[in-house]
C-alpha cells in the first residue's frame, strides 16, 4: 500500500505547502484509513446497494415472466453505476492515476479568471454533462430496441463501467496534467507526426459524418410535419432574441433569459399545434424531407459564421436548460409511471441479423448502434480542452470525468425504457425504411404482421389512432430514433401530467428537445471543424491560421458544411432507407475516435511505466477495436448487401448494367444509380475510417512497446506547481474533507486565496 | 460562497427540528439550488472574473459587466467549443 505515494514523492520539493496555510490536501493515510474504515451503517449501505442491484438484474436477465417492470432497469443501472463508481474508479484513482492534491490544475497556475477559472466540482459536473451529453445516447438505445432489452441495457451499463467513463476519466486526467491541451496535440505529442497527423485527420472526417448524421435525425422527424417544422424554426428567432437580449439588454442574466426563451419555446410548441389545425398553416410548414435538408445545409452555414453571441450561445443556453429540465423530468416520471415492458429479452434479430431497423448481428452492430451512453469516443474531445480548464483539485477529475459518463450512461438506460415501453407493432412501423413499408399505413401493416413477430399483431387503427394522439399525420416509417423516442416520452409524460389529450404536445416537446441538442451540435461542429481546417490547410497557406480572417473563416466553413451537407441529402434521397443504412457508419466513426482516444490514454500510461495496471486502459481499447475494426470490415467486405456496402454496390451495378429497370427497393434506373453512388462514397468512408484508425492503434501500440522496452518514456506534463487552495474530491465531503473546510473557512479572509467559480 | 456553507448546513443530523430550523433549512437547501443552477447555467462568470481580479490585483480597472460578456462571447468565436452529439 505504501507503494502507490510513489509517483508524487518524486516532486515533494516543489510541493511543499505553504506553512501560512492549512493543508490544501487530506493526509493520504487519512483518506486510506477514511477510506477502509467500514462501519456497520457503511457495509449495510453497500449491502443494501448490491442486494437491490442484484435482485434487479435477476428480474432483468433471468425471471422472463410476460412483462418486465421498468423500474428494474432504473434499479440495475443506478446501483450497478454507485458500485462501480465507489470501487472502480477508486481502484482506477489509487493504481494508475495517482492524482495529487497537492499539486496545482491548470485552473489555478493558469488563472485568468476567464477561460482558465477553478469551478466549483458540482457546477463543473453540470457543465460538463450538458457538453457531453446530447442526442446520441436518446438515438442509439432506440434503434438497438430492435435485438431486445437485454443485449442493450447490458452493454450500456458493463460499457459505460468499464470503456466509456474510463476513457472519459483518464482523457480528462492527462490533459488536465497537460495545461489543458487537446486530443489532437496530445496524440501528436505521444505518437509522433504520423500518428498524431491520422489522429487529426480522423477526427475531421468523423466530425463531418456525425454530424450529418445528426442533422439526418432531425431531418427524418421534421419531414412532411407542419407542426415539428413551425416549432422547431420558431427557435431561432427566438435564439436571436435572447442573443440580442444579453447583448444589449440586461447582459449577463442568463437564467433570466433562459426562463424566458423556455417560455416562448412552450408558446412555440402550442402554437404549431394551433399551426396544424389551419389550412394555410399546413401548406407553408408542411416540407417534404430534401427541402428541410436544404433548410438545415443553409441554416448550418449562416449558423457557424454568424458571431457567437446572436445564435450560437443564447440556443446553448436554452439547450442546457432543457437538457437537464427534461432528464430529470423524464427520470422522475419513469419512477412514477413504471411501465411495463413487454419486449422479449432476447429478439432473433440478435443472432439471424435481419432486422429490419439496422441490419447486421449483435456482434458487432450492437456495440456500434449504440455508442454514446456507453462509449463515445466525441467526449474525449469535450474532456480534453474546455472542462479540464476549471477543475479545482486533481481529485475531482473520478467525479467529474468518470461520474459524469455514468449519468450520461442512464440517460441512454432511460431513452431504451421510453423506446421499450411502446407497442413492439407501432415501434417497427416507426423504425422500418419507407423501402419496406411503402410509407403506407397499409403497407406498414403487411410488413410489420409479416415479420413474424410472437405477440405482434399491428392493426391500420392502432397507427392512426397512434399518428392523431401525437399530432401527427402519419407515423409509418418515420425513421431515425427521434420520433419513436419521442412516442415514448409522450407515453410516459401523459401518464403524470395531462393525460392522454396532452399527448401531442408531449410528443413534440420531445422532439424539440431533441431537434435543440442536435442543431447546437451541428453548429458547434461545424465551428470547431473549420478551426481545425483552417489549422490544418495553415501548414501550406500561413494565411489561414489566421482565424479572424473572414474569406479564409468563409471558404473553410463553406467546405466543411458541404462536406457533410453532402452526405445528409445522400442520406435522404438514399432509396434504401437512409439512416438505416447511415447509422452504423455514425457509431464506427465514433467507436473509432474512442479508439483513438483509448490508444493515446495506453501510450501516456506506458511512458509513465505504469505496466502493471496497462490493462485498465488496454481492455476497452482491445475491445474497442475489435468492435470497430470488425463492423469496418463487414461493413466493407461482407457479402450479404444488406450489411456490405460494397456488396450493396455491386449488386445495384449488376443489375444497371444487365439493363433492368428496378432493382429491389430502387424503382426506377435514377434510384439504382443513387445506391450504386451512394454506397460507393458510404464504402469508400469505411475504408478511410479503418485505415486511418489502425494507424493511430498502431503507433500507439509501438509507443506503449517502445516505452515498455526502455521501462518508461518521456512524459509531457507541465511541471508542478504547489496549490494553495482547498476543495472536497467527491460531491459530498468526507469527515477529513469537512476538516480541512473548517480550517481554510476559520482563516482570516485577507490570507485566503479565495476559490473562484461562486 | 453559498458552496463552502454546504457543510455547516448538515451539522445538526439526528435531533429533531423546530419549525422554524425545518424552514431555514430548507430556505438554504433552495438557495443552494439556485445557486448551483445558476453556476450550471454560467451566471456566474462575472463573478468569478471579479474575484480573480481582486486576488489578483491585476494592473488597472476591471472590465464591465457589459464588457465581460462581449469579450466572453468573442472570445468563443475565436475558440469554438464543441457540443457533443
Amino acid at each position: 500500500m505504501s507503494k502507490k505515494q510513489n509517483g508524487s514523492h518524486r516532486h515533494a520539493d516543489v510541493l511543499a505547502t505553504d506553512p501560512d496555510l492549512p493543508p490544501v490536501a487530506v493526509d493520504p493515510q487519512q483518506a486510506e484509513a477514511e477510506d477502509r474504515r467500514w462501519t456497520p451503517a457503511k457495509i449495510a449501505l453497500w449491502v443494501g446497494i448490491a442486494l437491490l442491484g442484484g435482485i434487479a438484474w435477476v428480474m432483468l436477465a433471468i425471471v422472463r415472466g410476460e412483462t418486465v417492470n421498468a423500474i428494474w432497469f432504473v434499479f440495475a443501472a443506478v446501483c450497478t453505476y454507485l458500485i462501480a463508481y465507489r470501487f472502480y474508479s477508486k481502484f482506477i484513482e489509487r493504481n494508475l492515476l495517482k492524482p495529487d492534491d497537492r499539486r496545482a490544475t491548470p485552473a489555478e497556475y493558469k488563472a485568468d479568471g476567464k477561460d482558465y477559472a477553478a469551478t466549483d466540482r458540482r457546477v463543473l459536473y453540470g457543465h460538463h454533462f450538458a457538453a457531453i451529453a446530447g442526442a446520441g445516447p436518446l438515438v442509439g438505445p432506440v434503434l438497438a430496441a430492435q435485438m431486445g432489452y437485454l443485449p442493450g441495457t447490458l452493454w450500456i451499463i458493463i460499457g459505460v463501467i468499464f470503456a466509456g467513463a474510463v476513457q472519459d476519466y483518464l482523457v480528462m486526467f492527462f490533459s488536465m496534467r497537460r495545461g489543458g491541451r487537446s486530443l489532437g496535440q496530445m496524440a501528436r505529442e505521444e505518437l509522433g507526426v504520423i500518428g498524431g497527423t491520422a489522429a487529426l485527420i480522423a477526427t475531421l472526417t468523423i466530425m463531418i459524418i456525425i454530424v450529418a448524421i445528426l442533422a439526418l435525425v432531425v431531418v427524418n422527424a421534421l419531414g412532411e410535419s407542419p407542426w415539428g417544422v413551425f416549432s422547431v424554426s420558431m427557435t431561432i428567432p427566438i435564439a436571436l432574441f435572447m442573443g440580442v437580449y444579453l447583448r444589449y439588454l440586461r447582459p449577463g442574466k442568463v437564467t433570466e433569459v433562459s426562463l424566458i426563451g423556455f417560455a416562448l419555446l412552450l408558446l412555440a410548441i402550442v402554437g404549431g399545434g394551433w399551426i396544424s389545425e389551419t389550412a394555410w398553416g399546413v401548406e407553408i410548414f408542411t416540407l417534404d424531407r430534401i427541402t428541410i435538408a436544404w433548410g438545415i445545409i443553409i441554416y448550418g452555414f449562416i449558423a457557424a459564421v454568424l458571431p457567437v453571441w446572436l445564435l450560437l450561445a443564447p440556443r446553448d443556453y436554452l439547450s442546457t436548460f432543457m437538457k437537464i429540465g427534461t432528464i430529470i423530468m423524464l427520470a422522475v416520471a419513469i419512477v412514477i409511471t413504471r411501465p411495463e415492458i413487454s419486449v422479449p429479452a432476447i429478439t432473433p434479430y440478435a443472432t439471424s441479423g435481419t432486422g429490419p431497423v439496422v441490419a447486421g448481428t449483435l456482434f458487432p452492430f450492437l456495440f456500434v448502434t449504440i455508442a454514446c451512453g456507453a462509449l463515445s469516443g466525441f467526449h474525449a474531445l469535450i474532456s480534453s480542452g474546455t472542462t479540464p480548464k476549471m477543475i479545482e483539485k486533481e481529485r475531482q477529475t473520478r467525479f467529474i470525468g468518470y461520474g459524469g459518463m455514468l449519468m450520461e450512461s442512464f440517460v441512454a438506460i432511460m431513452a431504451l425504457v421510453a423506446a421499450l415501453s411502446i407497442d413492439r407493432g407501432i415501434y417497427f412501423a416507426m423504425n422500418s425504411s419507407a423501402a419496406a413499408t411503402g410509407g403506407t399505413i397499409e403497407g406498414a401493416v403487411t410488413f410489420v404482421n409479416g415479420l413474424g413477430l410472437t405477440g405482434v399483431n399491428l392493426t391500420q387503427e392502432a397507427l392512426s389512432t397512434m399518428a392523431s394522439n401525437v399530432g401527427e399525420e402519419s407515423i409509418v416509417s418515420r425513421t431515425g430514433g427521434a420520433p419513436t423516442l419521442a412516442v415514448g416520452i409522450a407515453q410516459i409524460m401523459q401518464g403524470v401530467f395531462g393525460g392522454a389529450g396532452m399527448m401531442a404536445f408531449w410528443y413534440h416537446f420531445a422532439i424539440m428537445f431533441e431537434a435543440l441538442f442536435i442543431l447546437t451540435a451541428v453548429d458547434a461542429g461545424t465551428r470547431v471543424a473549420r478551426f481545425m481546417l483552417q489549422d490544418s490547410i495553415g501548414n501550406f497557406v500561413p494565411r489561414f491560421r489566421d482565424t479572424s480572417w473572414r474569406t479564409g473563416a468563409w471558404i473553410c466553413t463553406a467546405i466543411m458544411v458541404a462536406g457533410w451537407g453532402a452526405i445528409l441529402i445522400m442520406g435522404v434521397t438514399d432509396p434504401l432507407g437512409g439512416i438505416n443504412t447511415l447509422f452504423p457508419l455514425f457509431g464506427i466513426a465514433n467507436q473509432l475516435l474512442a479508439a483513438i482516444a483509448l490508444a493515446v490514454c495506453m501510450a501516456i500510461c506506458a511512458k509513465k511505466g505504469l505496466f502493471r495496471f496497462l490493462w485498465i486502459p488496454a481492455v476497452p481499447l482491445a475491445f474497442a477495436s475489435v468492435v470497430t475494426i470488425t463492423a469496418s470490415f463487414l461493413k466493407i467486405f461482407s457479402p450479404v448487401p444488406a450489411i456490405g456496402y460494397w456488396a450493396q454496390h455491386t449488386a445495384f451495378k449488376n443489375a444497371l448494367a444487365a439493363g433492368e429497370e428496378s432493382f429491389g427497393t430502387a424503382r426506377t434506373v435514377a434510384a439504382m444509380e443513387a445506391v450504386v453512388r451512394n454506397t460507393f462514397i458510404q464504402g469508400t468512408l469505411s475504408i478511410f475510417f479503418v485505415v486511418l484508425s489502425i494507424i493511430v492503434i498502431a503507433t500507439a501500440i509501438l509507443a506503449t512497446i517502445r516505452a515498455y522496452r526502455h521501462g518508461g518514456g518521456k512524459e509531457n506534463e507541465d511541471a508542478p506547481v504547489a496549490s494553495r487552495i482547498f476543495a472536497p474530491a467527491g460531491l459530498v465531503a468526507s469527515p477529513a474533507e469537512k476538516e480541512l473546510e473548517a480550517q481554510w473557512s476559520a482563516l482570516e479572509p485577507g490570507k485566503r486565496p479565495a476559490r473562484t467559480g461562486h | 460562497m453559498v458552496g463552502a456553507g454546504a457543510g455547516q448546513a448538515a451539522g445538526a443530523d439526528g435531533a429533531l427540528m423546530t419549525v422554524p430550523q425545518v424552514l431555514s433549512r430548507a430556505r438554504d437547501t433552495a438557495r443552494e439550488l439556485a445557486w448551483l443552477f445558476k453556476g450550471v447555467m454560467g451566471e456566474n462568470a462575472y463573478q468569478a472574473y471579479l474575484d480573480h481580479h481582486e486576488r489578483t490585483h491585476a494592473g488597472g480597472l476591471p472590465m464591465t459587466e457589459r464588457e465581460f460578456w462581449r469579450d466572453k462571447t468573442d472570445r468563443q468565436d475565436a475558440n469554438p467549443e464543441g457540443r457533443c452529439c
